[in-house]
């Protein structure tokens, strides 16, 4: 076929961001070298909330599984982590691979019985299943019951010598992590099975008569999600150096905040979760000496995001000026203005 | 007027779809009351019916949207009855939704990607190509980066036809696609599915706007309260005593 037409992926907005976004990482990757210890941790935890938040969208904002017990697998995670290197003697980054693998492989019976429910049901059954999670973790006196327990010193050492080795290490793990997950993200909703599940975020009954199967995708995205999920979960807790179930199983912490930082940066976007994550960063440091009226301050921010641009403020931007900073959208070009300016 | 064994021997040689049976109920509604019958390899049949008589119930059934209670659909000599919608959508059926069903925040490229990818199995420039091939043909082109959700409802109705086509069928279903158009839009219409026809793609399109299912079908049934009432050449059976008995209002313009 001859048609004066070229397809091509993502907009010159796309090709700055992505040139933007390597300067940014640079900058990031050599923080141990220019920032202080307090930054390092922030930003640290940064990482990981970016890490959860885009798992989070990738579940509820594509696949539509709204998920309200994703700390089931956060604290398994974390708890896999302090198994494995107390009672298995893995090195602790040993560990943290084999908790996202022990995270997946433990997602796929929870997934055979939430699977079964719908909707609200299935939200309440996800969080019900990370009540079990916790309580069976309470469980468990070698690894402290429902007090918890800190990760031995001498495991902690075995990881870099001296403290800001280790701070630094701990600190790429983060950032790395967070990259490996947006990247890992990406590069599947640009493939081919990524076109199929975003034409299930748009609509289920089209995209099963193109032949999409429904049940098996969403399984797919549950399992990788819960399996990475639980990855970030060892990572939060190699940074804290001790858990409990309250603080590994605690849903405010690792779905609440994630679930308000999808929403009000605009679900079902790659980009939502980044300017959430920023937006909940920035408010909490700024307002976290106000105690409880922070909490109704985000809340209030989510209630005037949610009426204001109901696809939050990524989307609210999008929409409006045609933006895309990850070039996943197909362009089709009509040569003759393809000429004049090549970036359209 | 049913068919006898003749004509059900005929159908059993080159059909590329056959029904036996099929009934499905909703309570005391049923949709389906025994539909028997078979579309040979590269036919158009026209479908018929007042509203509510189960015509898009019957193509939910063929495409596994939902299952029959009793009976058994088979595709290309293959029972796919307790077959998946997915599967069946893989293996060559394609539809159009009467109530358009767009992925509203992909493009229409988009959407005729996911057919053509999905549905088709085609990967890269050969999906691409086909998609381009197909949005010209359905004068959608100019519109290929707007968000679905954008559309008229005209260019929806063309755009479930976009995706159908993307997923390169060999058993096209349509569900009323031609409401609405103007008559030369209606004749370009007519145009591009007996351009699809010529393909030797099988159609059964369900349509209330009369004259253009004649100008393309060249077999009709008639389907009231899940039943099917009459089958064979379409003006034998437009003129048919129990069609204009149903018809008496919407077959003046035939």
């Amino acid at each position: 076929m001859s048609q004066p037409v070229t397809i091509t992926r993502g907009t010159s907005a796309a090709r700055m961001a992505g040139v933007a976004a390597l300067i940014i990482v640079l900058a990031l990757v050599a923080a141990p070298y220019w920032a202080g210890r307090a930054d390092m941790r922030l930003l640290g935890e940064i990482y990981l909330y970016l890490a959860l938040a885009t798992l989070w969208n990738l579940l509820a904002g594509y696949a539509g599984l709204v998920s309200v017990g994703q700390q089931a697998f956060v604290g398994f995670g974390g708890y896999m982590l302090f198994a494995l290197t107390i009672f298995g003697g893995l090195h602790p980054l040993l560990a943290i691979a084999g908790a996202g693998v022990l995270g997946a492989l433990i997602s796929v019976p929870v997934a055979g019985l939430i699977f079964r429910l719908r909707g609200a049901y299935f939200a309440i059954g996800t969080w019900v299943m990370a009540e079990v999670f916790r309580l069976s973790f309470a469980q468990v006196s070698a690894l402290g019951g429902g007090s918890g327990t800190s990760l031995p010193t001498d495991i902690v050492r075995s990881m870099a010598d001296g403290r800001s080795a280790r701070e630094a290490l701990s600190y790429w793990l983060a950032l790395g992590a967070a990259l490996a997950v947006m990247a890992a993200v990406y590069f599947l909703l640009r493939s081919r099975r990524g076109l199929a599940l975003t034409a299930i975020r748009d609509n289920e009954l089209a995209a099963s008569s193109l032949g999409i199967d429904i049940w098996r995708t969403k399984f797919c995205v549950y399992v990788v999600t819960s399996g990475l999920t639980a990855v970030i979960g060892a990572l939060l807790f190699l940074q804290k150096l001790r858990i409990s179930p309250d603080a590994a199983f605690s849903v405010n912490d690792w779905t609440a905040f994630v679930i308000f930082i999808v929403v009000i940066g605009g679900i079902g976007t790659l980009e939502g979760p980044i300017i959430g994550t920023i937006v909940f960063f920035l408010l909490r440091e700024t307002l976290a000496d106000l105690g409880t009226v922070y909490l109704m301050i985000l809340g209030l921010v989510a209630i005037v995001i949610m009426l204001r641009a109901p696809k939050g403020i990524w989307g609210f931007l999008a929409e409006r000026y045609g933006l895309e900073l990850f070039p996943l959208s197909y362009r089709v070009r009509h040569s003759k203005t393809d000429k004049k300016r090549p970036g359209g | 007027m049913g068919r006898g064994p003749v004509a059900a021997l005929r159908g059993a040689m080159a059909s590329i779809l056959e029904l036996e049976g099929l009934t499905k109920a909703f309570g005391a509604v049923t949709v389906a009351d025994g539909l028997s019958y078979a579309v040979s390899e590269g036919e158009a049949l026209g479908v018929l019916g007042p509203n509510g008589a189960g015509k898009t119930s019957m193509f939910n059934l063929v495409t596994g949207t939902l299952r029959p209670d009793a009976g058994t659909i088979r595709f290309r000599g293959q029972d796919i009855t307790r077959v998946s919608a997915a599967q069946r959508g893989r293996s060559g059926i394609a539809r159009s939704f009467q109530v358009p069903q767009p992925f509203t925040h992909m493009t229409v490229f988009e959407n005729a990607m996911v057919a053509a990818t999905q549905s088709a199995g085609l990967r890269g420039h050969a999906a691409e190509e086909l998609c381009l091939e197909v949005l010209e043909q359905t004068e959608l082109l100019a519109q290929a980066n707007a968000p679905a959700g954008s559309l008229t409802l005209l260019s929806r109705k063309r755009l479930e036809l976009t995706r159908a086509l993307c997923a390169r069928p060999q058993l096209l279903l349509l569900d009323e696609i031609a409401g609405g158009l103007t008559e030369a839009e209606c004749q370009a219409l007519i145009a591009t599915i007996g351009d699809i026809r010529s393909r030797g793609i099988s159609i059964i399109w369900i349509e209330h706007v009369v004259h253009a299912l004649l100008s393309v079908v060249e077999r009709l049934i008639v389907i009231d309260f899940g039943k099917m009432i009459a089958d064979g050449e379409p003006h034998a059976i437009m003129e048919s005593p129990q069609v204009q008995e149903i018809y008496l209002g919407i077959e003046a313009d035939a």
